[in-house]
Parts: C-alpha cells; sequence; structure tokens
C-alpha cells in the first residue's frame, strides 16, 4: 500500500462519502441502518461479533506482537543493532544470524526487530495527527454547513488534487534539505508530510457521517431542548459519526507504515541514524541481486504490519455494519 | 447538461490556482542556493548568479512570480530549466511513456478486477471467494516497489521473460506488460472487492429478477442489467485513480527505468530545477480534475435515473 489515499475507498461503511451541499436539508428519509432496535448498544453488539471473527483474532494477535517488538526489542534478540562487521557483509541466514547479515555487515535479524519502532511510531503519530485534523474539520462542516462547509471542502480538494508520493517528496525534500541528523527532527518530518496530505480524505469521511446524524432525530430532539451547539457535537454527533473514521484509521495507519517505507525507499523519508523496515529496504536497494535476503526479511515484516491493520480495518467495518451480519 | 459542465469547470478553478500556487510556493521557497553545483567545483561567478537571478525574476515577490508563471502558462509557455532546455519539451518527450504505463495499468486492473469481482460476486461465499479476498488481502498490502522488485528479479533475472529495464523512449508496449501490472496491482484489488460488493447486493434487486423473469439468458442478465447497475462505485474508483497511477508512477518508473515524467520529476526536484517540477505537477492536477468530472458526467450516461440540470 503505497498510496494511502486509496485507503479511503476501502473504508467507508455507506456510499455517501459524497454528499453534496443540497443534502444538508434535513431530509429524514436517509433512515439509518446502523440504529438496532435491540437494548443493546451498536458498540457492544460489535465487539461480540468481532470476537468470534477469525480473521479480526489473527490480525489481532499479529498487531500485538509488533507492538511487543515496538516496547520490548530487548525480549526478541540481544544483538546490538547498531553494530557492524565489514567482515560478514551480506552472508546469508545461517544460526548465528537467522536473517543473514546485510551490506555492512549488520544483523538483519536484531534490526528488523529494532526496526519495528519507528516504523510504529511513524504510524500511529502519523494516524492521530491525520485523524484530529481531519475528524476536527469534517465535523465543524457536517454541523454547521453554508460557507464554512464550502471553504473547507475547497481547500481539502486543494490538497486532495495533489498525488501523495508526489507531494510528500516536495514537502520532505524543501523542509528535508536543511541537513538535519535529529532523529526526532526527521521522524516529525515525516509525519507531518504524511497528515498533511491525508487530512482531507479523513475529512471527507468524518463530514458525510456528520452530515447523516445531524439529521437524526436525536439531534433534533437536543437542538429542541436547548442544548448548545458544543454539547450537541460532542454528546450526540461525534459518538454516532465516529464508526466510519474508526475503520479509515486502522486501515490508514497500516498504508502510512507503507508510506513510510516507500518514502525511506526514495532516499526521503527516515534516514541512518533511524533503523526502520522502510532504511533497511532503501539500504537494500542496490544489492538486491547478490543478497536478496537483505530485501526479503523487512519487506516480509512490512507486509505482514500493514496485512495486519488493513484486515483489523475489514474486520471492525464488517462488524459494525449490519447489513453484513 | 451544458450549464452543469460550466459550472463545474468553473468549479475548478480555484482549485486549480489553489494547488499549483501551493507546489509553486513549496518548490520556489526551498532553502539552499539554487545554483550551487552548477559551476562544477567552484562556486559560481556572482555575474552568472546576476543574470540568472535576472532571467529567472528570483528577486521579486513570490506571489508576482507566481502570476508570470500562471500567465505564459497559458499561453502554453511551460518556461524553461536553469540550463536552457524547454519544459515543455522535456514534458512532451517523457509524458507518453507514462501515459503509455498507465493506460496498460488501468486496462490490467479494469479487466482483471472487473472479471474476478463478477466472478466471485456471482458465486457467492465459497472457495474462490475466499481465495480472492485473501489474494486482494495480500496484493492491499504489499508496498508498490516490493511488487516491482519480486517481479523483476523472478521474471527479469531468474526467468529471463521480460526485459528488466524499459530504456527506450517511446516505450514499446509489450515491455510495459511488467510494470503496468506492478503500478495497477494495488488499486486492482481495489476495483476487484468493489466489484464484488456491488454485484453481490444488486443480485437480489428487482429489476434482476424481472430480467429472469421475462427470460432473458444469463449473460445479458448479467452483463446489460447486472453489471451497468453495479458500475458506478467502481468507475469512480477507475476515474480517481487515473491520477493517482500518473503520480504514483515515480517508484514504478525507477524501478524500471521507464523515462517518463516520474523520472523527470524526481531529477527536478533533486536537481532544485523548480520549473520543471511545478510544471509536471500542474498537468497531473488537470489530468486529475478533469477525470474527476468526467467521472461526475459518466454517472448519468450509466445511471438514467441522474439528471443534471
Amino acid at each position: 500500500m503505497t498510496d494511502p489515499s486509496t485507503a479511503a475507498s476501502a473504508s467507508s461503511i455507506e456510499a455517501h462519502t459524497h454528499v453534496l451541499a443540497a443534502e444538508h436539508a434535513g431530509t429524514e428519509t436517509a433512515g439509518a441502518p446502523g440504529k438496532p432496535d435491540k437494548p443493546r448498544s451498536l458498540a457492544s453488539d460489535a465487539w461480540d461479533d468481532l470476537r468470534r471473527r477469525p480473521l479480526f483474532l489473527i490480525a489481532g494477535s499479529l498487531i500485538a506482537l509488533v507492538l511487543l517488538m515496538a516496547l520490548f526489542p530487548f525480549l526478541f534478540t540481544q544483538t546490538d543493532p547498531g553494530y557492524a562487521d565489514l567482515a560478514r557483509s551480506r552472508q546469508g541466514p545461517s544460526a548465528q544470524a537467522w536473517f543473514g547479515y546485510d551490506n555492512q555487515g549488520y544483523d538483519i535479524y536484531a534490526r528488523t526487530i529494532h526496526g519495528a519502532r519507528a516504523s510504529i511510531v511513524v504510524g500511529i503519530c502519523a494516524t492521530t495527527l491525520t485523524v484530529l485534523i481531519g475528524g476536527t474539520l469534517g465535523l465543524l462542516a457536517g454541523y454547521y454547513g453554508g460557507w464554512l462547509d464550502g471553504l473547507m471542502s475547497r481547500v481539502a480538494d486543494v490538497f486532495f488534487g495533489l498525488p501523495f508520493v508526489l507531494g510528500a517528496i516536495i514537502i520532505l525534500s524543501s523542509f528535508g534539505s536543511t541537513g538535519t541528523t535529529s532523529v526526532a527532527q526527521i521522524m516529525f518530518l515525516v509525519v507531518m508530510s504524511i497528515a498533511v496530505l491525508s487530512w482531507p480524505v479523513c475529512m471527507r469521511i468524518m463530514r458525510s457521517a456528520a452530515i447523516t446524524a445531524k439529521q437524526q432525530d436525536y439531534v433534533k430532539a437536543a437542538r429542541a431542548l436547548g442544548a448548545s451547539s458544543s454539547r450537541i457535537i460532542l454528546r450526540h454527533m461525534l459518538p454516532n459519526a465516529v464508526a466510519p473514521v474508526l475503520v479509515y484509521a486502522t486501515i490508514a495507519l497500516g498504508a502510512f507504515i507503507g508510506a513510510e517505507a516507500t518514502l525511506s525507499f526514495l532516499g526521503l523519508g527516515l534516514r541512518a541514524p533511524v533503523v526502520s523496515w522502510g532504511v533497511m529496504i532503501a539500504d537494500s536497494r542496490d544489492i538486491i541481486r547478490v543478497a536478496p535476503h537483505t530485501l526479503l526479511f523487512p519487506a516480509a515484516f512490512l507486509t505482514a504490519t500493514v496485512l495486519a491493520f488493513v484486515m483489523l480495518g475489514d474486520a471492525v467495518r464488517e462488524a459494525l455494519d449490519p447489513k453484513t451480519r | 447538461m451544458g450549464r452543469y459542465v460550466l459550472r463545474r469547470l468553473l468549479q475548478l478553478v480555484p482549485v486549480f490556482i489553489g494547488t499549483t500556487f501551493l507546489i509553486y510556493w513549496l518548490v520556489w521557497s526551498l532553502p539552499g542556493d539554487p545554483f550551487a553545483g552548477k559551476c562544477g567545483d567552484r562556486p559560481c561567478p556572482d555575474a552568472y548568479i546576476a543574470v540568472m537571478r535576472e532571467r529567472f525574476h528570483l528577486d521579486e515577490p513570490l506571489v508576482v512570480q507566481y502570476g508570470r508563471y500562471l500567465w505564459n502558462l497559458l499561453q502554453g509557455d511551460f518556461g524553461e530549466t536553469f540550463r536552457g532546455l524547454e519544459v515543455g519539451e522535456l514534458i512532451s518527450n517523457a509524458y507518453p511513456n507514462t501515459i503509455r504505463l498507465a493506460v496498460v495499468a488501468l486496462l490490467i486492473e479494469a479487466v482483471i478486477g472487473l472479471a474476478a469481482g463478477v466472478l466471485t460476486g456471482l458465486r457467492g461465499r465459497g472457495f474462490l471467494d475466499n481465495l480472492t479476498l485473501v489474494s486482494t488481502l495480500f496484493l492491499i498490502s504489499l508496498p508498490v516497489f516490493v511488487t516491482g522488485f519480486a517481479l523483476q528479479i523472478f521474471f527479469g533475472f531468474e526467468l529471463g521473460w521480460i526485459k528488466t529495464t524499459v530504456a527506450k523512449s517511446p516505450a514499446p508496449w509489450e515491455q510495459l506488460i511488467a510494470p503496468g501490472f506492478v503500478l495497477g496491482s494495488l488499486s486492482m484489488a481495489y476495483v476487484t472487492r468493489l466489484t464484488r460488493t456491488s454485484i453481490a447486493e444488486n443480485k437480489h434487486a428487482d429489476f434482476v429478477r424481472t430480467a429472469v423473469a421475462k427470460g432473458l439468458p444469463q449473460r445479458r442478465v448479467v452483463g446489460v442489467h447486472l453489471l451497468r447497475n453495479s458500475a458506478i462505485p467502481v468507475v469512480t474508483f477507475l476515474g480517481t485513480d487515473l491520477g493517482a497511477l500518473m503520480g504514483g508512477a515515480i517508484v514504478t518508473e525507477g524501478i524500471f527505468d521507464i523515462k517518463g515524467i516520474g523520472n523527470l520529476v524526481f531529477d527536478g526536484i533533486i536537481g532544485k530545477d523548480g520549473l520543471i517540477v511545478t510544471g509536471v505537477v500542474t498537468l497531473l492536477v488537470l489530468v486529475y480534475l478533469l477525470s474527476n468530472l468526467l467521472v461526475d458526467l459518466l454517472y448519468a450516461v450509466l445511471d438514467p435515473r441522474i439528471r443534471y440540470d
């Protein structure tokens, strides 16, 4: 998954991702299919459903494993990922080093385990930022409508029109050419460029969900009872509009990890002092013909992690969508 | 219809200006001297820098520069690079390769994706359905460069079936099949899933039951009644994907060394040659906006219930 903007097409629960301004008008025909008539809440229904899905169990245990790798890498390996010995350069997998050694003689197994942290941190930070920006703007645009909605949607269109990889390359080369080697600064730049290019997708999803929620009777009732705008938005609309964004965020988290690897592969994302799967893949680029194992192992871990998040998103969407029960 | 198109075209103008200005601002406010290293090992003489800054109007405010650029662009002039090459000519040399690549990718994803989607959507749950779901999941999670390297190593170096690099320009169609597959593989998975869901939903619709009851042959029911009504989400995706394919071609073109605009723009960014970058991105944004408009117009053709007045 190289272009995270495509994650949107996989994540929309309902087909009304593109709600036109005219549809703001309160027609009640939309009718929420997501409201069960049983006394149990949709969330607990979904959780019950999720726990019995094999897809969810597989994805959940994979993600737990990767998180464990990111938090406590020393549980898995005692080897120092920063120790290189040129004498063992490009040696294949053996009993000492399960995944072999790379061009510089680093232990690939140790680096793969330690690389999980950077990839996961970038993925989580970028997702949080994207959801915060896109979700807030989408909620406001959906609730207030009118010129505010029009303005925000046009601004989102401007960012949406930029192809992701191209936009990220330009942002990173503009701000990254200062030649910094500080790990935090490099990570911050990558996270920012991903979030800046991805928030319009999240905003569109949140906006259409908010518009659907706004037309429901309970929102009208709350307004009739004199609830303030902030109370309506936070207590009534947000909980009912958050599901599609949640699904998008799960899939996007996987997509962003892949995007980080793509940017590192192009030589613009994370680099040398940072150990990440993308950096390892970029290092292997020039020697894949003679030592394919340097590409194989980090790529396999990367693919498995992205796969786990996409599967989780799939499972959550199916559990939240009553039509598929 | 005519008024709708006109209104949409007018709406495109602010988005177009916003996007191109964003790119222009980002590219031309790059920190670092654009003339560093342009004169070999020595720093450039001051006279040369003064002449170049004068020639490319680098001392004017950014907004004025942008206005001048846009005005020239409207007259079909993309400007020239610092080396004095016409950007328009560079783009017209590189663009056919990328268009060919994108067309091959779009064809592959549409044909394979639609076929697999229709097949599994009609069959319903079963072995084939699960196989498609798992393989599309896998394709979605595989980064493009991994797919590219895997195909290049396996079919190129080991089996010798494909050429590992497409250095010729214009690129021959048959050599673009493997790169096109790599580029389109992610979208192929999405097309399959969208078609499958859409077909499965519409399979039990009233109009399908009526068509079967009328005694129409299975082929006509599926090909005309079912497919046409299920096509809208797929067409939406394919339309927006055309723009994404051109932008995403950077990685694929890099792996297979295709002389397309992806390569051109990457060299432009690395070489700090701003006019190449802005020119290519402007073109890409235009393609993206127009293909979105085309998709919206196709809705009315596919579904007669949708009208634009």
